[in-house]
């Protein structure tokens, strides 16, 4: 789905530095952030966090058919990375084909294009990761 | 219901309407007694640039003016609608009741399906950084194969048990039997997800009637009654769930409707389960109950699923070789167990069904909900 400029640009901190959230009564972290903690509910107290962009690959595949939009990227590794501090995400990693990662290797963040509209549209940035030499 | 398949010749309208017809008829209800509709359906908007479906179906079935609700909760849609209809009869508020469920998915191009159905998953957190459906059940199916050794072979065994009981449904989509080799050797859409792996794009729809069973009674002799209805949910994104090889909801779900039904898991003589991609159905056996958690692979290899055997599970050929109209999924599921509790389903009979279950999923299983429905002696 296209996005406009408002939401990519209310997104910069998330997708561009891993920005997050976390409850200060359960201590249980977010991202991306939430402004309500499932757990606590109105008792918690969330404040904002960053995350340092290590992780763990914790699941992962090889997608062979593209999405509007990333039919130039095929084929390309689709994980679930456990970040060092808890949460997981979805994200693509760069550099690799499937044969040459493992669920469980280490993994680090790095800025990359996500994505362009249409030949004329935007483009986005945002966040992939990396196998950790 | 309307034969499942790409219906180029009809759309939206067409669909619902002949499914809304068959169930009037198969009720012997005129539509002067019908008071509430109720109908499934994700995503008009994207796959035919309407929304306001409600309105649409009670105008086009010629039910104005009475109460029409659309229903939507992604691929589980239909089955949400289901237990909207049940809840609006139960609570004495309407008497009499349409069920519907539709989707018309192939007037738009493939890329745009994609996009319409990436809506049922977290569209900021997964789909903009390169989910896809298939490749989100992907990352589950690989999961399973790591924690509990799950192998394609199993999961492509699901798609050839589907195809066997599609090719004895007339309204299935895909009716020709096919192999494990047919599976191993197609096209990869998501590794480890290939495209006999995967649930079809879909044009159909289903209906059927509801009301309180006394009054069922003076308009037939075989009413069924859903003995259970239960709904749950959970994170919109995969990777917020703790495990991604069980579907939390369906767990909940399950565990309500067998407590409603006052019956167990092994009560259960057949079910309809939320096969979207083969591991869906792996997933599904377990946390439902029919098999321990690990063992749905090989019980779907050793064909403990398949019709007449322990338990006969996605008699119509499933989502995946019946089709999968999203919305109408849910809905579809249900006629299909009644025809088989009524004894109706003609060259796929599961012998003696008392009791059925329907199964209905949407998303990665952020919403399931599911129907106990028992026959009436």
């Amino acid at each position: 789905m296209a996005e406009n400029i408002a939401i990519t640009w209310r997104r910069i901190p998330e997708r561009y530095r891993l920005a997050g959230s976390q409850c200060m009564t359960c201590h249980a972290k977010f991202f991306p952030p939430r402004k309500l903690c499932p757990t606590c509910r109105r008792k918690g107290k969330i404040e904002s966090c960053a995350f340092s962009g290590k992780g763990k690959i914790f699941s992962l595949s090889e997608v062979h058919s593209a999405p509007a939009g990333l039919e130039l990227e095929i084929p390309y590794v689709l994980a679930i990375v456990q970040l060092a501090e808890g949460p997981k995400l979805t994200t693509q990693l760069v550099d690799c084909r499937e044969k040459d990662v493992k669920v469980g290797a280490a993994v680090e963040v790095v800025f990359r294009r996500i994505r362009s509209d249409d030949p004329e549209g935007l483009l986005h940035y945002g966040y992939k990761f990396r196998l950790v030499k | 219901m309307t034969k499942f398949g790409e219906d180029w010749k009809r759309g939206f309208r067409d669909l619902i309407l002949e499914a809304g017809k068959k169930a009037l008829e198969d009720s012997n209800l005129h539509g002067a007694e019908i008071d509430g509709l109720f109908a499934g359906t994700m995503a008009p908007g994207p796959l035919i640039g309407q929304e306001h479906a409600g309105a649409l179906l009670a105008d086009w079935m010629g039910l104005n003016p009475i109460a029409s609700t659309r229903v939507e909760a992604a691929c589980a849609s239909g089955g949400v609608a289901l237990r909207q209809g049940f809840m609006a009869v139960a609570s004495g508020l309407h008497d009499c009741v349409v069920e519907g469920g539709v989707e018309k998915m192939t007037d738009v191009s493939g890329p745009d399906v994609v996009s319409a159905l990436g809506g049922a998953g977290d569209q900021e957190w997964e789909l903009f950084p390169g989910a896809t459906f298939p490749a989100i059940y992907a990352l589950a199916a690989r999961r399973h194969m790591l924690d509990y050794g799950t192998t394609e072979e199993q999961m492509a065994s699901v798609a050839v048990k589907n195809h066997l009981n599609g090719s004895k449904n007339k309204y299935a989509q895909f009716q020709s039997p096919i192999t494990i080799e047919t599976v191993m050797k197609s096209k990869m859409v998501a590794s480890p997800l290939k495209v006999f792996d995967c649930s079809p794009v879909t044009d159909g729809a289903a209906a059927l009637v509801l009301m309180p069973l006394d009054k069922a009674r003076a308009h037939t002799d075989t009413p069924i009654e859903i003995a259970a209805s239960a709904q749950a949910s959970d994170t919109l994104a995969l990777h917020d769930r703790k495990s991604l090889t069980e579907l939390n909801a369906t767990k909940v779900a399950a565990k309500k409707a067998y407590e409603m039904a006052k019956v167990g898991a092994k009560d259960i003589d057949i079910a309809e389960v939320h096969d979207c991609f083969t591991i869906a159905e792996v997933m599904a056996i377990e946390d439902l109950g029919f098999f321990k958690k690990g063992q749905g692979g090989p019980a779907s290899e050793k064909g403990q699923t398949a019709l007449n055997a322990d338990i006969s599970v996605n008699t119509s050929g499933g989502l995946k070789a019946c089709g999968h109209p999203v919305g109408a999924t849910g809905i579809k599921q249900a006629v299909e167990v009644t025809w088989q509790l009524r004894g109706q389903a003609n060259g796929r009979q599961v012998d003696g069904a008392e009791i059925g279950l329907t199964h209905n999923v949407g998303g990665s299983g952020a919403t399931a909900v599911v129907h106990i429905m028992k026959r009436v002696n």
